[in-house]
């Protein structure tokens, strides 16, 4: 219990760390959001009435204050450009992030395992061989470029999909997976391959080890071996890796979003930045921040119920 | 050989599912390939009424109320469902919309205008002329109660006095008085007419356009329908989509696989890539492309430098690197698509000479040349272009320049209003008065990032925006281009080709010398 408390704790403490952090980046940067609403022709009167309304020209520690009281209560404030609630700004762009990163990743799990078991089953035959060069071609590419071929590809050439295109999933939830699919492919190619190859060494490391001979010994099928013994083992550092690939989805997806027209949270950071929306980017910057933790936290517990002996103090 | 069989099922796992997602799509319904010839803008095919059309834009709006809206990619979209008492016609005049007339006084001193009877709000409600005062006033900035977003024309400050009143026929006159002469200030009158009070203009705008707001998602897209109570010609298409893209990039794709009819912002490389399925319109961007100087900061205020520039740039070969030729040649502060003003005879005045350059720069002091810095905001590919460009021909006078890339909201906050840079590369444009496009020279506007100075421009501005005799007129503003040129303030570069994809089944796109993306023009083509 008190390693739940302590965790929690710290938690938050990070959380506030990062709020603070890109509050300050904000002041370093040239421009701010009533500059940047009022474009380029704007007399200066017009831009100090803005800042007063905005609540520009209050000394720094109150306007950090007020935004984390804010932001405590769930309440991110008005955005900006938008002059709409941010929360709701947020609500409506969550389904094609969510959406996305939760297609990836269960693209990822289901892909990967399988391919990673199978190369180190069959080690240095054909398949693995295979396998080992595709992946290594894959790590390689950046999700960027790999989006710029899937939407060439699927989309202009075999028209699988219509490039830039989105239904929201109230709208119809076959077509917003239908829609899901190939950004999350490109996101997930090469995390996938980077995984199958830990899993592969992974296997084999634990496969050496003596109490794979006695599982054998004792009857066990080869397949028995591998799914009941092996794999528990070496999953442990795949757990750990794939808190990793999760919080490296989410980042990937804020440039896939982009390459791929998508409504989702990663675009409007992107374009809330070049604003100076400070109100969006921080509530994305928290959310992303807490999702992060968050699944950091859930690998810790993971581990745990994987393999007993490590007992979290 | 059984290896493979359990390979390939799991590699083509990804492929599965996209070929699954695949078969719910419906997007074989419009083949582009079919029907339309040649020339877009030409209006001898025969139109028909109906369909919807999705036209692509790169920016997001930064409002829905049309006097909150200040970028120019808010504004063209805008077009479609507002007016203003007057509105930009194709050929740049300024004609009659929610007024049906208007007198300028002889001495410029007011403004009168009959309001159109019958004219509806999208709401349904009759244009009153309380709501043309309201709309006018707040504009102006002379409402009581003033909303800092809203965008005040500093250009109508002279406004002392907007009034409703009524003629002897019972017609609604509105009367602008001024409290000094301007005769241009029509060209500023043109902002929306909104109704009075309507607090929900940011979300649900009402306006008396052709077309009539439907939804807004913000970075997805703005729906408008068209609007069936519209006075004047009414439009042909039912609907249009304006989509928002995360970039050029990102549209071009769209455009390959057919998801978008209109895209105005092509490169002419993206251009000449899509003829297959979409007819090209050329136009021009009606921008002051060039290179802007410093004039106060070291060596640029030394006008030998600044003319040493002029020849050291091939404003030629700059067209032919970056935009395959096409684009207007200019040699002073005006868009060439603004004919009646624009001074041609200064495009040759600084023909390319390296070697008078070298001389200057020599005369000047630097025979070695400089260092300097072009500051060019990155989001601008077209300007980036063009600086790499002119970094190249710099190098062949011994002038040592450098880019320096910066985020548009930097260049704006820095460079623009801060006057922190020595050069840059942008395109400036300007609203439908001579004097907006020249304004900035004046040593004492706050627009005057370049901080030119020149006693003589001044003098004749001032004289120019009072004078009402149309010839006197069209003079002293040529006249000030050429004090620009003669003090090369700038290397004036050109007025870029704008490049429009349209789908082959439409015609009817219209060019305007303003910012607007008119899609009331635009139609289907009656397929024989």
């Amino acid at each position: 219990m008190r390693y739940y408390v302590k965790k929690i704790v710290s938690l938050i403490m990070v959380l506030f760390l990062i709020m603070l952090l890109t509050f300050l980046a904000f002041q370093v940067i040239p421009g701010d959001g009533a500059v940047s609403r009022l474009g380029v022709d704007a007399e200066p009167e017009e831009i100090e009435a803005l800042r007063e309304a905005l609540g520009l020209n209050k000394s720094l520690p109150e306007r950090f204050f007020r935004f984390l009281g804010g932001a405590v209560r769930g309440d991110f404030g008005m955005s900006y450009q938008y002059s709409r609630p941010v929360s709701e700004l947020l609500a409506a762009r969550l389904p094609a992030t969510v959406g996305l990163a939760a297609v990836s990743i269960l693209m990822i799990c289901i892909i990967s395992v399988p391919l990673g078991l199978l190369c180190a089953r069959r080690e240095g035959g054909f398949a693995d061989r295979a396998v080992t060069l595709l992946t290594q071609t894959l790590m390689a590419v950046p999700a960027f470029f790999l989006g710029m071929i899937i939407t060439f590809l699927f989309g202009v050439v075999l028209k699988w999909f219509s490039p830039g295109g989105y239904i929201p999933p109230g709208e119809s939830f076959g077509k917003y997976l239908h829609y899901m699919i190939f950004p999350a492919a490109a996101i997930s190619i090469p995390k996938i391959a980077m995984t199958v190859k830990f899993l592969k060494t992974s296997v084999l490391r634990e496969r050496k080890l003596d109490y794979v001979r006695t599982a054998r010994s004792k009857g066990n099928t080869e397949r028995a071996v591998l799914w009941r013994h092996v794999l528990r083992n070496a999953l442990i550092p795949v757990i750990t890796f794939m808190g990793m690939v999760i919080a490296d989805v989410l980042a990937g997806s804020i440039v896939i979003e982009q390459v791929f027209n998508l409504p989702g949270v990663g675009r409007l950071l992107v374009v809330a930045i070049g604003n100076r929306d400070y109100p969006v980017v921080e509530a994305i910057v928290v959310y992303i921040a807490a999702i992060v933790l968050t699944v950091n936290f859930i690998v810790d517990i993971l581990y745990q119920r994987v393999d007993p002996r490590v007992r979290i103090k | 050989m059984k290896k493979h069989g359990k390979i390939l099922p799991a590699l083509l796992l990804v492929l599965g599912l996209a070929v699954l997602g695949g078969c719910s799509d419906e997007n074989s319904s419009d083949d582009p390939n079919k029907g339309g010839a040649d020339g877009v803008t030409a209006t001898t095919k025969e139109p028909e009424f109906g369909g919807s059309i999705v036209v692509g834009i790169t920016q997001d709006l930064d409002s829905l109320d049309p006097h909150k809206a200040r970028s120019a990619g808010t504004e063209e979209v805008l077009f479609n469902i507002f007016e203003g008492v007057v509105k930009p016609d194709k050929d740049g005049n300024l004609v009659p919309a929610v007024a049906s007339d208007v007198v300028i006084a002889e001495d410029g001193m007011s403004y009168t205008f009959t309001l159109r009877e019958g004219v509806k709000f999208h709401n349904g409600e009759l244009v009153t002329a309380e709501d043309v005062v309201y709309s006018l006033k707040r504009c102006a900035g002379l409402l009581e109660t003033s909303d800092p977003e809203v965008k005040v024309t500093s250009a109508l400050s002279c406004i002392s006095e907007i009034e409703a009143s009524a003629d002897a026929a019972g017609k609604s006159i509105v009367t602008i008085t001024l409290s000094e002469a301007n005769t241009e200030l029509l060209g500023y009158l043109t902002g929306a007419v909104i109704p009075k009070d309507y607090d929900r203009q940011t979300e649900a705008p009402v306006g008396t356009g052709p077309f009539r707001f439907v939804s807004y998602s913000p970075l997805q897209s703005f729906v408008v329908e068209k609007n069936p109570d519209y006075y004047g010609t009414p439009a042909y298409l039912d609907k249009v989509t304006f989509k928002i893209s995360a970039d050029t990039d990102a549209a071009f794709m769209e455009l390959l696989a057919g998801g978008i009819d209109i895209f105005p912002y092509l490169t002419s490389e993206q251009a000449s890539q899509l003829t297959e399925n979409y007819n090209i319109a050329v136009g021009t961007t009606n921008l002051v492309q060039g290179l802007f100087l410093n004039n106060a900061e070291k060596p640029f205020d030394d006008i030998r430098v600044r003319q040493a520039l002029c020849y050291a740039v091939d404003r030629q070969e700059i067209l032919d690197i970056v935009a395959d030729g096409k684009g207007t040649l200019i040699g002073s502060n005006m868009y060439a698509g603004f004919a009646k003003y624009f001074n041609g005879d200064l495009v040759n005045t600084y023909e390319y000479n390296p070697d008078k350059a070298k001389q200057l720069l020599a005369d000047a002091g630097y025979p070695d040349g400089f260092d300097m810095t072009i500051t060019v905001p990155s989001n601008y590919q077209f300007h980036v272009d063009t600086a790499q460009v002119i970094v190249e021909q710099l190098k062949k006078v011994g002038i040592r320049a450098e880019i320096k890339l910066i985020e548009w909201t930097s260049w704006v906050n820095d460079a623009y209003r801060g006057r922190q840079f020595q050069t840059t590369v942008v395109g400036l444009d300007a609203n439908l008065a001579p004097s907006d496009v020249l304004k900035r020279y004046q040593t004492t506007a706050s627009s005057n990032f370049l901080s030119y100075s020149n006693e003589e421009f001044d003098r004749i501005f001032a004289l120019a925006v009072a004078e009402s005799d149309d010839a006197a007129k069209i003079a002293y503003y040529k006249q000030l281009q050429e004090i620009l040129t003669n003090d090369a303030a700038s290397v004036y570069i050109q007025d870029p080709a704008s490049y429009v994809a349209v789908g082959k089944k439409l015609a009817g796109y219209t060019f305007y010398p303003v910012y607007v993306q008119d899609m009331s023009k635009v139609y289907y083509v009656k397929q024989k």
